[in-house]
């Protein structure tokens, strides 16, 4: 091999190199996104929101539909009651029941979506189980609380919002540490805001 | 047979260059770089020809309102396939050919640095083809989710999806090597004399792409990579279900997508870059500054990303950045713009083909940047976007912009590559048919996309019939003036009046110096640059 073929090889090597460091830049993106959405704000899912209006306003009332689903989960899951009747600023506390139909312990995370999706903005969560991992022991049974209040400054025409939970198997889940939450903050976007 | 002890030959007597396989088997084992860059380009046309028939099959869809011929997944799935023949098949390898038949004879080398590397980063694409192609013929049809390939849509379709990841890696190991190849050959293989600032403008644009490509291909590679493993091995990059986030995919494709339309347009410059001069008579205005410019671009290139993203949702801060980002890319091109101008200022111009094609390149190109100019603002992409304005935009820079140049160029070397001179006639015949029937197809667009009609929709309102109408009758006429193209070229390989060296009165390069048709080796001894 001449001086010139060496030379050529060397600045392949170093090319070749920068290639295989941008195809792990890509997955370098993944944890990199996640940063980015904490440190703007733009996932806010697992937190509990803050009110600052508690007035509430008794002329007014909006129907809150319950809506539970699972997803590829052995768990039954359903609210207590399909709906209820409120007044916006008035903090009403509801509860769901979740049982795992299977003999080991499994982990799951609810998502929450809202519909209208724009009724998402008004409806503030001051307590959830979707804002951790819940994980159920064989065949466990569970009441979970969620707490919320409909801002007052709903918009008039929402007469109805339907507030509707999906649970989802966390991966590898059998048994996991219950301490740290499903999905980490970031991962998750859409809906609430 | 003996095609196969020929190549036997070949392998022992290295230095032997009269004694090289015949047939098929001089195609399939060629390490020349003139062999490989004429399969690249005939590929490439091949391909065109491809997307063509689907862009066919997608204008007669919506020639009419209502459904006449496609199912809407049937539809899309053209829509998508036309999408990643035309940008995988068909520009991009079209570009690879120039370079591999350029660069060498423009700075004086004898080959490519690595010539079984180039051998193989060629016959990579044909695979590639087939398993794209084929993709039609398996159950539930080709893909579907557009050539972005956007989750969730991509992580949910058949199995034709993993057909098109597979493909996109093997395009884009072919890209790679091909890119590395095109650096190497560039930065260690100059003749002496022949510094970088003294190189043509189609050298440095391709150096300049080379590097895009290896930085982004691979993100393109990891992102469909982690589609794959969404699809089959329970990952959740992007599955909703399991905690992933479509909206990353958007950032990781658009980090790749971004570059790649500079991937795609910044060669065609460095075409055009050769061609004005030749035909003005002058030498190119400004030839440093339009080094820089392209640079700049490339750099600008990798922040501007998420201005295809406008609407996903982001913080006003990012928003805003991406809106200012992506206009300060109109500084270096319009340097670029002026530049082509101010060589033409004063020139004793003279309008053969390849100067038709360059002079409407910036004519027409430059409507696609302004109209992009439009997109980028962005309170006004909110309205326009995934509209038929952005539709009509980006065949205003890669059809007017990369296949025009790719036709300028073609006429510009054909005689060099042949040795004929072709049918003036056939070249202008050819260019005021493209030109004119590409603005019927595409400048009806941008009014039904201000009027609001959504791209990817294999049917719509009657209000826009009027202009679908127009644009169908534009699109059967743009196809139809292509066969002009391909008899323009076949009869010039055939014959027609001998070329001389130089060919263009005004041509200036180390390129014709070589006689027409080239030697199949050239600058054995490489020449001395002044």
């Amino acid at each position: 091999m001449n001086e010139a073929q060496v030379a050529n090889r060397k600045l392949m090597r170093k090319l070749f190199v920068i290639a295989v460091c941008m195809f792990g830049f890509a997955y370098a993106l993944v944890p990199f996104y996640e940063v980015i959405c904490k440190l703007t704000g733009s996932n806010n899912l697992l937190k509990a929101d803050v009110v600052q209006n508690t007035q509430v306003d008794k002329s007014r009332t909006v129907i809150i539909e319950f809506d539970a689903n699972t997803h590829k989960l052995a768990w039954n899951f359903k609210p207590t009651q399909n709906s209820l009747t409120v007044h916006l600023g008035e903090i009403v506390q509801v509860t769901y029941e979740v049982r795992n139909t299977k003999d080991v312990p499994v982990s799951g995370q609810a998502i929450p979506s809202y519909g209208p999706a724009l009724a998402g903005k008004y409806f503030r969560k001051l307590d959830c189980f979707c804002f951790t991992k819940q994980t159920l022991a064989a065949n466990e049974r569970k009441q979970m609380p969620v707490v919320f209040v409909v801002d007052p400054s709903l918009p008039k025409d929402v007469n109805v919002i339907t507030l509707s939970y999906t649970f989802f198997e966390v991966a590898g889940s059998q048994a996991t540490n219950q301490a740290e939450p499903a999905v980490k903050e970031g991962e998750l976007r859409g809906g609430s805001s | 047979m003996s095609s196969i002890s020929h190549d036997h030959a070949h392998g022992h007597g290295h230095d032997d260059h009269g004694h090289h396989p015949t047939g098929l088997m001089r195609w399939i084992t060629t390490t020349n770089h003139k062999d490989i860059g004429t399969m690249y380009l005939i590929f490439a046309f091949t391909m065109f020809i491809v997307g063509g028939l689907l862009a066919w099959g997608i204008r007669a869809e919506l020639m009419y309102p209502g459904m006449q011929l496609w199912d809407p997944e049937r539809f899309n799935s053209f829509t998508t396939m036309h999408g990643l023949i035309m940008v995988f098949g068909a520009i991009m390898p079209a570009f690879v050919g120039f370079a591999n038949w350029q660069i060498p004879l423009m700075i004086g080398a004898s080959d490519m640095a690595f010539a079984r590397m180039n051998n193989w980063s060629f016959w990579l694409l044909p695979v590639a083809a087939i398993l794209l192609v084929t993709s039609f013929f398996l159950p539930g049809g080709a893909p579907a989710a557009g050539w972005t390939l956007y989750a969730p849509l991509s992580v949910q379709q058949g199995m034709s999806m993993d057909f098109t990841i597979f493909a996109i890696h093997i395009m884009g190991a072919s890209s790679i090597m091909g890119s590395i190849n095109i650096i190497v050959t560039i930065l260690n293989m100059r003749a002496p004399g022949m510094t970088l600032m003294k190189m043509p403008l189609f050298v440095w644009t391709w150096l300049i792409t080379a590097y895009l490509l290896i930085a982004v291909m691979p993100v393109l590679a990891g992102a469909v990579t982690m589609i794959l493993t969404d699809r089959h091995f329970g990952t959740s990059f992007f599955n909703a279900a399991g905690g992933g986030d479509p909206v990353l995919y958007q950032h990781v494709f658009c980090f790749f997508g971004h570059p790649e339309v500079y991937i795609m347009i910044l060669p065609a410059f460095g075409i055009i870059s050769q061609i004005i001069p030749t035909f003005a008579r002058k030498p190119l205005f400004g030839y440093a500054s339009m080094v820089y410019a392209t640079a700049s671009i490339a750099i600008l290139s990798f922040i501007v990303w998420a201005h295809h993203m406008f609407v996903v949702g982001m913080p006003a801060a990012g928003l805003l950045f991406f809106m200012y980002a992506t206009m300060l890319i109109a500084v270096p091109t319009g340097v670029k713009v002026f530049n082509w101008v101010a060589t033409m200022w004063r020139g004793s111009m003279t309008f053969e083909t390849p100067m038709l094609f360059a002079v409407g390149f910036i004519f027409v190109f430059t409507m696609g940047g302004f109209t992009g100019l439009i997109c980028a603002i962005m309170p006004i992409d909110i309205q326009i976007q995934d509209t038929y304005y952005v539709v009509a935009h980006f065949h205003y820079v890669l059809v007017a912009g990369s296949l025009f140049a790719l036709f300028a160029g073609t006429y510009y070397w054909l005689p060099k590559w042949t040795g004929h001179m072709y049918s003036e006639t056939l070249g202008k015949l050819h260019f005021w048919a493209s030109i004119i029937f590409f603005n019927i197809t595409f400048f009806p667009m941008h009014f039904l996309g201000l009027a609001g009609m959504p791209r990817r929709i294999p049917d719509y309102a009657t209000q826009f019939a009027d202009f679908n109408f127009i644009a169908s009758i534009g699109a059967f006429g743009f196809g139809l003036s292509q066969l002009i193209f391909l008899i323009a070229v076949v009869k010039c390989a055939k014959g027609g009046p001998k070329a001389t060296a130089q060919v263009w009165e005004g041509a200036d390069g180390l390129e014709w110096t070589v006689p027409s048709p080239a030697p199949y080796h050239t600058f054995e001894e490489p020449p001395h640059v002044k």
